[in-house]
């Protein structure tokens, strides 16, 4: 199957990936490679399959409701890229 | 012979006994990575004062008798997607170049307080999607072995380390061969543990259901003791298992007399195997007869789509994954207009092109109409492929087969046509799908002199099992203690 | 045409948060108003290689609204990653559950336009919270504080069985109230823990073709869900009369302009790629889960009102204020266990007294000072005759102040009522011979005296006779 450009743009833009002209032109070529090699999955009948979407750990243990130590500010903000006191800033939102 | 051609249960005890100190081990350590690594880039950072003020504690403990453990003072490398706090945890990627980790994963608290010293961090293929280290944002690691090679990938870095004896062992990850493939090009001893058996907590997620974390040395025995070292549950991770692991060191020499060992006839059927791979497999199959194992063949009929089934699920974790990795609380930032251009920006310049191949197919195959046909497909397709094993494990305690499907490739050979990298995985993939253990051993060398693997995988929470199966070929051979022509240290 | 001729249709998002001491996926704590971002750790900050772990208290808390909602809470349910970009979202996806939520199939009773309906719950399931972005008014960056990212939340979904705004005020009271009860949320809408949606289409009276919904945010009071709701039936019935077409969209209310406007418009229509959680195996109510959660509900409102009005014989306006605040009806119960006296009485009190003073002195019924038995002893004295009723004011304020007995205080304030018949009977004497002519006039039938003749003798006791004790006495001296 072969993707066109415009559903390259449309899943870049869900994935918030900004791809060059030539990035767009190579994921459409080699992802249409990739979707054509895995279509090979709808050979397979699977009408009575249950799917697995976890590897193992069918019993999770869940935790006692205790308030734990937080990060202080320099673990939280330390790699921060840009902070306004402890906030974290990014560019302005426009709703 | 110097201190670093020691394996790591042999320094522990030269450790224990006081004939030599964890500083030296790990001044040797350093000389060697000194000497070497400005060819093989394996590390992508090296914490000497760090290292050797661990070396030193551990040194401290022994005059008191109080060795934590038989690995006190071993020192050991990490791959570079495990969190280590105060030091650059970056997963092979410009995203988390300056990413210095707040704190410490599970595995590597398990390390510490095993005593283990780490020296360094270690290159690996971008977010450990890959399957040569070529796809680290900031230098390909090269094999030992032959220096125009790759180790595979994507624990390549830890894999060319332990061979070229720059650390006594270390702790890789592994997806969907990104342990065994690079032991199996670097002649090294790699074990995936069942998913579950080692935490994730602290490990950058690659591919959540798949991803698990696993020993990397130069021999058996001492993947044995690496593994008892992390095989703990930890319930902060919630897909952790409350099992307990056995003492794995205590039936590693039993033998395989009487155990039932299974043969894909699938998996000599897939194509592009290389005939050498092929030859040394079944001369180590062979062997494995000769000292009393029983070799069953079996039938895993649905491996041939593990490819396309991996291939779905893996991008599609990997894509939710990674969407953290948007320039507000650590990592990259690239400034845009508006918040919108900030994330594009970031993210297309942080993550390298494979990394923004598999987000692409993971968004792609999640996606509003194209779930059902893909992904909940691939979901599906996997519940088969784990109960082919099921199936296969009624009659057989091990499954055998090539590692992988070629020895080491050529350093750029492969690069730019993803569908034939991702053939590397095929032999390793079916085992991440089903959440088995898996090793990777060295059986044999081709003629150009670069080490074959051998892949024995068991039972769910058997590694006990594959170990032993591992050792028992390892004493009667001498892969192991080949050494990568790279001169003396 | 007109908005007379349409029959809304409207079900109601519920987002609240459960009341835990810790997040849902980490130990931070859940407690409102610190420093930005002081309650964040690697969990909640989506840092790599951060690991989600269930805090337990929140299924409990969930499994509690489900069965008190009358849903089937489901053994095994699937969390699901929820995939968006914004800065208050540190993962990039909120944990939740999509196809397979923890409960399903309930309802919650209301007082209906024509009497009582029950309106159909389709799904409660559990979630995280996202952070907060703060705008600066002044243009400069968005401010990121992810104090509140993993507080734990159910939303409550229900089917679109509501039929006017005013029945969905009232759905949502119902269900605030029912929060409010198990002890899971605060009700608080303005602090943002208790938080409400609206799908609100139209169609014509008399079709059964749902029209095309609409999805109203930001309703963060009672007051604004009446007006959003009200406002957007009337655009939408404008809309079709004027020959448009209602739109699927999601429309934010502005409460200032008391109007709804379209959110989003210019973005791409959202995909947010649901799949399971691989972090978190399913999560499985263990066998004696639910009915020990059941065995704890406390009793809810409406079985609560009908019992204050059946059992109690009080009238629907005074229980349903009682009922309205749990701990005031506990406290109410509790008193007239004590008192068993006439029930309206104590009501009255309550309603009276004891709100006015709770309102003035802005206290909860957890920090009252005085006990259930005190508040009985005082309105058994009042019974008795004892105290009058004005005095019991007094005394009421007093021990709501200090928490000090009852009888302490009238005595040292001098309001009780003499009990003593001697002391009734000598200042009765002594007022009938001092007024001779008033004596003569109620023998002649001239009854309205009495009341003066009590009031002197009230007077001469400076306050403290039994009013039934001086009516007696006055009475048989008078040969009555």
């Amino acid at each position: 199957m072969s993707l066109t450009l415009e559903e390259v743009r449309h899943v870049a833009s869900l994935a918030r990936l900004s791809l060059s002209a030539e990035e767009e032109t190579l994921m459409r070529t080699q992802l249409s490679a990739i979707l054509d090699a895995v279509a090979e999955l709808s050979q397979v009948d699977t009408s009575a399959v249950e799917p697995t979407s976890h590897a193992a750990g069918e019993v999770a243990p869940w935790r006692p409701d205790e308030v734990r130590p937080s990060f202080p500010p320099e673990k939280a903000l330390g790699n921060a890229p840009a902070e306004v006191g402890t906030s974290f800033a990014v560019p302005r939102i426009i709703e | 012979m110097g201190p670093t051609d020691l394996s790591m249960l042999e320094l522990g005890r030269k450790l224990g006994s006081g004939e030599l100190s964890s500083v030296e081990a790990v001044r040797a350590c350093l000389a060697r990575v000194d000497r070497l690594d400005g060819r093989v880039k394996a590390f992508l950072r090296v914490d000497r004062e760090g290292a050797l003020a661990q070396a030193e504690a551990a040194d401290r403990r022994r005059t008191k008798g109080k060795r934590a453990g038989p690995l006190d003072g071993v020192p050991v490398g990490l791959k570079d997607l495990f969190l280590t706090e105060g030091l650059p945890t970056t997963a092979g990627s410009r995203s988390l170049e300056s990413f210095v980790a707040p704190y410490d994963g599970t595995a590597v608290k398990l390390l510490r307080a095993a005593g283990t010293p780490i020296l360094g961090k270690l290159n690996m293929d971008e977010f450990a999607m890959g399957s040569s280290t070529e796809n680290s944002a900031f230098f390909p690691t090269r094999n030992p072995w032959n220096l125009e090679t790759s180790p595979g990938g994507s624990s390549g870095g830890s894999a060319a380390a332990v061979a070229a004896r720059m650390v006594f062992g270390a702790l890789g990850t592994d997806t969907g061969g990104s342990i065994r493939q690079p032991a199996a090009l670097t002649g090294t001893v790699g074990l995936k543990p069942t998913y579950g058996r080692v935490s994730r907590f602290g490990v950058v997620a690659f591919a959540s259901s798949l991803d698990q974390v696993g020993p990397m040395t130069r021999d058996v025995p001492d993947c044995a003791a690496l593994l008892q070292t992390i095989a703990v549950y930890d319930p902060a991770d919630s897909t952790s298992a409350p099992v307990k692991a056995p003492d794995y060191l205590a039936e590693i020499e039993g033998g395989v007399k009487g155990m039932k060992l299974g043969l894909p006839r699938e998996y000599l059927e897939l194509p592009g195997m290389d005939p050498e791979v092929r030859a040394a497999v079944e001369a180590a199959t062979r062997a494995l007869e000769k000292m009393g194992a029983q070799l069953v063949p079996v039938s895993l009929p649905h491996t041939k789509y593990a490819l396309a089934t991996y291939y779905l699920i893996a991008p599609a974790e990997a894509s939710s994954n990674l969407a953290r990795y948007d320039g507000v609380r650590y990592g990259l930032r690239v400034e845009g207009k508006n918040l919108l251009a900030m994330y594009g920006r970031t993210r297309d310049q942080g993550f390298g092109l494979e990394v923004k191949r598999r987000i692409m197919l993971g968004t792609y195959a999640l996606s509003a109409g194209y779930y059902d046909a893909y992904y909940l497909k691939a979901q599906k397709v996997r519940t088969l492929i784990k109960q082919d094993f099921v199936d296969a494990f009624r009659t057989v305690d091990a499954v055998i087969s090539p590692t992988s499907p070629t020895a080491a490739f050529r350093i750029g050979e492969k690069v730019s046509d993803p569908l034939a990298m991702y053939l590397n995985d095929v032999f390793t993939l079916p085992c991440n799908l089903a959440g088995l253990p898996g090793l990777s051993l060295p059986c044999g060398l081709t003629r150009g002199n670069l080490p074959i693997g051998l892949q024995i995988l068991g039972k769910p929470w058997d590694e006990a099992r594959v170990l032993r199966i591992a050792r028992a070929f390892e004493r009667e051979h001498d892969f192991h203690r080949r050494s990568p022509p790279l001169g003396a240290a | 045409m007109s908005v007379a001729d349409f029959q809304p249709v409207i079900g109601l998002e519920v987002h609240a948060q459960l009341l835990t001491r810790s997040k849902i996926f980490c130990g931070c704590s859940t407690e409102f108003g610190a420093r930005p971002n002081a309650h964040t750790c690697a969990v909640c900050l989506g840092m790599p290689g951060a690991l989600p772990v269930l805090n337990e208290k929140v299924v409990e808390y969930a499994v509690r609204v489900g069965r008190a909602l009358e849903c089937r809470i489901n053994p095994v349910s699937i969390w699901a990653r929820k995939n968006y970009f914004y800065p208050d979202l540190p993962k990039g996806y909120q944990i939740s559950q999509y196809d397979q939520p923890l409960c399903e199939h309930g309802g919650l009773e209301i007082d209906g336009e024509d009497g009582p309906r029950r309106i159909r719950i389709l799904r409660i399931h559990l979630e995280e919270d996202a952070g907060k972005n703060v705008h600066d008014p002044g243009g400069g960056d968005s401010l990121v504080d992810l104090n509140r990212s993993g507080v734990p939340l159910v939303e409550i979904v229900s089917e679109p069985d509501l039929r006017s705004s005013s029945e969905a005020a009232e759905y949502l009271k119902a269900l605030r109230d029912v929060l409010v009860y198990l002890g899971v949320n605060d009700g608080n809408l303005e602090e943002g823990s208790f938080r409400c949606d609206a799908n609100v289409s139209v169609m014509r009276k008399g079709s059964t073709q749902y029209g095309t919904r609409v999805e109203l945010k930001n309703i963060n009071s009672f007051r604004f869900v009446q007006k959003a709701i009200d406002y957007e039936i009337g655009r939408q019935v404008e809309l079709i009369e004027s020959g448009g077409k209602v739109t699927l969209e999601t429309r934010l209310f502005d409460p200032v302009r008391g109007e709804t406007r379209s959110m989003r418009s210019k973005e791409e229509a959202h995909d947010y790629r649901y799949f399971p959680e691989p972090d978190l195996p399913p999560l499985r109510i263990p066998a004696g889960f639910v009915e020990r959660i059941e065995r704890e509900l406390p009793e809810l409102p409406r079985a609560k009102l009908h019992r204050f009005t059946a059992s109690y014989g009080l009238p629907a306006y005074d229980a349903k204020i009682l009922v309205g605040d749990r701990p005031l009806a506990d406290l109410f119960e509790q008193v007239q266990a004590v008192y068993r006296g006439p029930a309206k009485k104590l009501s009255n009190w309550f309603l009276g007294e004891l709100l006015r003073l709770m309102k003035e002195e802005v206290r909860e019924v957890g920090a009252l000072r005085f006990s259930p038995a005190q508040f009985a002893a005082l309105l058994q004295m009042v019974d008795s005759g004892e105290l009058s009723n004005n005095a019991a004011k007094d005394v009421f304020a007093e021990m709501f102040r200090t928490g000090r007995d009852p009888r302490e205080i009238a005595q040292e304030k001098g309001l009780l009522q003499t009990q003593d018949t001697g002391a009734v009977g000598a200042a009765v004497d002594a007022v009938l011979a001092a007024n001779p002519g008033e004596v003569e006039k109620y023998r002649a039938g001239k009854k309205q005296v009495f009341g003066f003749l009590v009031g002197q003798v009230m007077k001469a006791m400076k306050g403290k006779g039994n009013p039934a004790l001086v009516n007696a006495a006055l009475k048989t001296k008078l040969g009555d």
